[in-house]
């Protein structure tokens, strides 16, 4: 180092040094930062009571055994391995993946045809959109009581009555241990594909209208259109949609619960109701601790999930 | 200095003003004592609510210093777990015989002893009944509201067009399933139904109709009790289920009532027998809004077998144990108002059964008596001009259930116990080929688990 460099080294280290010493508190709330902190509260309030307190008091409460009346007791990773070692925990597991596997199959690609079809139509869109997404303003336990009429086993049911048209049935539905699990992923599929189609109409609209008009000069179908164009510039968008969708269906709670608290025979008992029947299920009062580290094992495994799938699929993504 | 002085005469007045609020406080403490009481279950009917309202007034005429805020309330397991962990459960509230004795033993409930033995007629008392609300240590924690055996509930009017005798309902299990068919081949209605939720409902009657057979869900007490879930009684009680299931197919398309469900099912006509407590009528006639006429009530068919007896619980009431001592004083005020003086005072049960009756509420459910038979006789004495549920229709009941062995609940781990063998009875009735021998022996190393623990 010259001699040159040494003195604006040292300039720069002393100009730093009195700027450090001008920052007083006077200096701090001259320059905003008292507004930035008082922007700052609420938010660090709300996230702090209702994100990160619980988060804390959940990594707490898993190492504890507490009816939160008595005072706690630590017990180590006791509650890990009970939750490892309930029968009901393998079924809890299996249920969830099987829910997750049928939303794939059947729940995510409705959507995605829903709404390239709707994108094809010249007239009418907005209606078909407002239909589309009409489910999803639907209160879910409205939904869900109207599908339990739906779903009546009986042959006065609705869907058998319109089954029974066609020499159809009658299906015992939410009735039958086979029958409950596909019964819950219809109707959560009916009740959420709105959404999903309003983002993949956003997405259409951003791809290049030439694409398609040279896939038209080169003689392409429909078919061709879709699978050589629309679905290789949707790439990003489904790849989102489709974690957020994994994500989404290993928490499914609401379709189970109101529609057969995991029954018949545990065939609907997924991991998040197995959590509330932890925590909730005896009137003597709750296993929370189960129920907490439960809930961090799905926690931590849906995160090395969701990293594993970004890892594997960021190169498709962004090619 | 003068901003010390502003200072100073601000603190002063602050403290005059936080005295003044004091005062005021604890003058209005010993005036006005604010409690909250369980009233009627959700979507009563208004008469109900109103009968209920006319009780609430009565009883602030009498205490004028007791202020009573009704709330809603209906036990289930799920939920009264969830209001227990908040600590949103009304001041006064209820809960099952199996569950009073260990809430009080985790300091769950208040402790209502010493306001209890000052009950005038709490010598009275049955033993039996009074230990249900009583804890390890002998602190009584609750007090009964009610107690019921479990009892056949049978649709005469589907009867008589199935072809059979409303006067003369099944006495033994095999009548109860040739019932059942000829009543869902000639009706289209469900001939026999039976709770099939895993709110331990299915659990609760499938022990109903094992003890009908002689068995036991349990030896023993406490954590050292042993579970024998799958006894010869419970096997052949659920042959038996499955028969009328998948063979007769005589118990109609849905098979996941739960307590409330079933109530409406029967009350709209679309069940010809079930089982549940014999209590159960105030409900069909305040939720269900049942017609009187279709009602009929019969005592569960006994085996032959020495061990063959009907399945008896109640419902305790109790205080929730954050409340203080003047909200304690006036929840046993109500308590003895409401639910126990009814039943000892001539003048209260006198008043209590004009106020259900002119709202047009059930007078006079069969019930098992709080203190005994005599006392029990002698109240009905007292109401008989109020009595307006149709007793004829409950003589079948009453003419054989106090010659019953009556069985209490399994002592140990109760609900774990019910919930262990709710999925067992899922699985008989909606899957033709479920293993039975396999599922018990499941359910029995789960309740075992469960009493071992003491949940």
């Amino acid at each position: 180092m010259d001699a040159i460099s040494e003195i604006e080294v040292e300039g720069a280290a002393l100009a730093r040094g009195r700027y450090r010493a001008r920052r007083t508190p006077a200096t701090w709330v001259r320059n905003g930062g008292l507004s930035t902190l008082v922007f700052l509260l609420p938010l660090l309030f709300v996230f702090g009571a209702f994100s990160w307190y619980p988060i804390v008091r959940t990594i707490v409460m898993s190492l504890q055994h507490t009816n939160l009346v008595e005072a706690p007791t630590w017990v180590g990773f006791d509650n890990f391995r009970a939750v490892w070692n309930d029968p009901l925990f393998p079924i809890a597991v299996k249920n969830t993946a099987y829910f997750a596997l049928l939303a794939l199959i059947f729940g995510y690609p409705v959507p995605l045809a829903a709404a390239v079809l709707m994108s094809e139509a010249r007239r009418g869109r907005g209606l078909y959109s407002a239909l589309a997404y009409l489910p999803v303003v639907i209160p879910p336990v409205v939904a869900v009581l109207l599908w339990k009429t739906f779903y009546d086993a009986g042959s006065v049911g609705v869907f058998n009555t319109v089954l029974g048209w066609v020499h159809l049935g009658p299906y015992p539905w939410l009735q039958s241990a086979s029958w409950a699990m596909p019964s819950l992923v219809l109707e959560a599929t009916w009740a959420n594909a709105g959404a999903t189609v309003i983002i993949y109409l956003a997405a259409l609209t951003s791809v290049n209208a030439e694409l398609y008009e040279a896939a038209e000069v080169d003689g392409a179908t429909l078919w061709q259109k879709v699978w050589r164009v629309t679905l290789p510039q949707l790439r990003g968008v489904l790849l989102v949609t489709m974690i957020l969708q994994i994500i989404g269906t290993a928490q499914v709670f609401l379709e189970p619960f109101l529609f057969t608290s995991g029954g018949p025979a545990n065939s609907t008992l997924t991991v998040l109701l197995l959590i509330y029947n932890y925590a909730f299920g005896n009137s003597l009062g709750g296993d929370y601790g189960m129920a907490t580290a439960l809930s961090l094992m799905l926690a931590g495994f849906l995160a090395v999930f969701s990293l594993a799938y970004m890892r594997a699929t960021r190169s498709w993504s962004t090619e | 200095m003068k901003s010390m002085r502003i200072a100073t005469a601000v603190a002063a007045a602050l403290v005059v003003v936080a005295c003044a609020t004091t005062a005021v406080a604890v003058g209005s403490t010993t005036k006005t004592v604010s409690i909250s009481v369980a009233s009627l279950i959700p979507g009563s009917t208004p008469a109900a609510i109103q009968q209920f309202n006319a009780q609430v007034a009565q009883f602030q005429k009498k205490y004028p210093s007791i202020k009573v805020k009704p709330v809603e309330y209906q036990w289930t397991a799920p939920t009264f777990a969830s209001k227990l962990a908040a600590g949103t459960l009304p001041t006064v509230f209820e809960v099952p015989f199996t569950d009073a004795r260990t809430l009080g033993d985790n300091g769950q409930l208040a402790d209502l002893t010493s306001l209890a033995k000052a009950l005038p007629y709490f010598s009275k008392y049955n033993t039996a009944v009074l230990a249900e609300g009583t804890d390890a240590k002998g602190r009584i924690v609750a007090l009964p509201k009610g107690a019921y055996a479990q009892a056949l509930h049978y649709n005469r009017k589907l009867f008589q067009q199935a072809g059979l005798d409303p006067n003369k309902p099944p006495k033994t299990w095999a009548q109860v399933a040739k019932y059942a068919l000829q009543i869902s081949q000639k009706t289209g209605k469900a001939g026999y139904a039976e709770m099939g939720k895993n709110d331990n409902t299915a659990g609760w009657i499938l022990t109903t109709v094992v003890y009908t057979l002689g068995g036991r869900m349990e030896k023993g007490t406490g954590t050292k009790a042993v579970a024998t879930l799958n006894n010869p009684q419970t096997v052949a009680a659920l042959n038996m289920l499955r028969h009328m299931r998948w063979v007769d197919n005589s118990m109609g398309s849905n098979f996941d009532y739960g307590w409330s469900d079933i109530n409406q099912a029967f009350a709209a006509g679309n069940v010809g027998m079930y089982i549940s407590g014999s209590d159960v009528y105030t409900n069909l006639v305040q939720a269900s809004n049942i017609d009187p006429s279709i009602y009929g009530l019969a005592a569960v068919p006994l085996a032959k077998n020495k061990n063959a007896g009907v399945l008896g619980g109640g419902t305790e009431v109790a205080v929730k144990p954050s409340a203080n001592a003047a909200e304690k004083a006036a929840a046993m005020k109500w308590i003895d108002f409401f639910y126990e003086a009814p039943l000892v005072s001539k003048s209260r049960a006198i008043q209590n059964a004009n106020t259900l009756a002119a709202n047009k509420q059930p007078v006079g459910v069969p019930a098992l008596p709080l203190f005994n038979k005599k006392q029990y006789d002698l109240a009905n004495s007292w109401i008989k001009s109020f009595i307006n549920v149709p007793i004829g229709q409950m003589k079948p009941f009453l003419t054989d259930v106090f010659s019953q062995p009556l069985i209490p609940e399994p002592p140990a781990s109760t609900q774990s116990v019910y919930n262990a063998l709710n999925s067992v009875v899922e699985a008989v009735l909606t899957d033709k080929n479920a293993n039975i021998q396999s599922l018990l022996a499941q359910a029995n190393q789960t309740a075992q688990a469960a009493i071992s623990a003491g949940k």
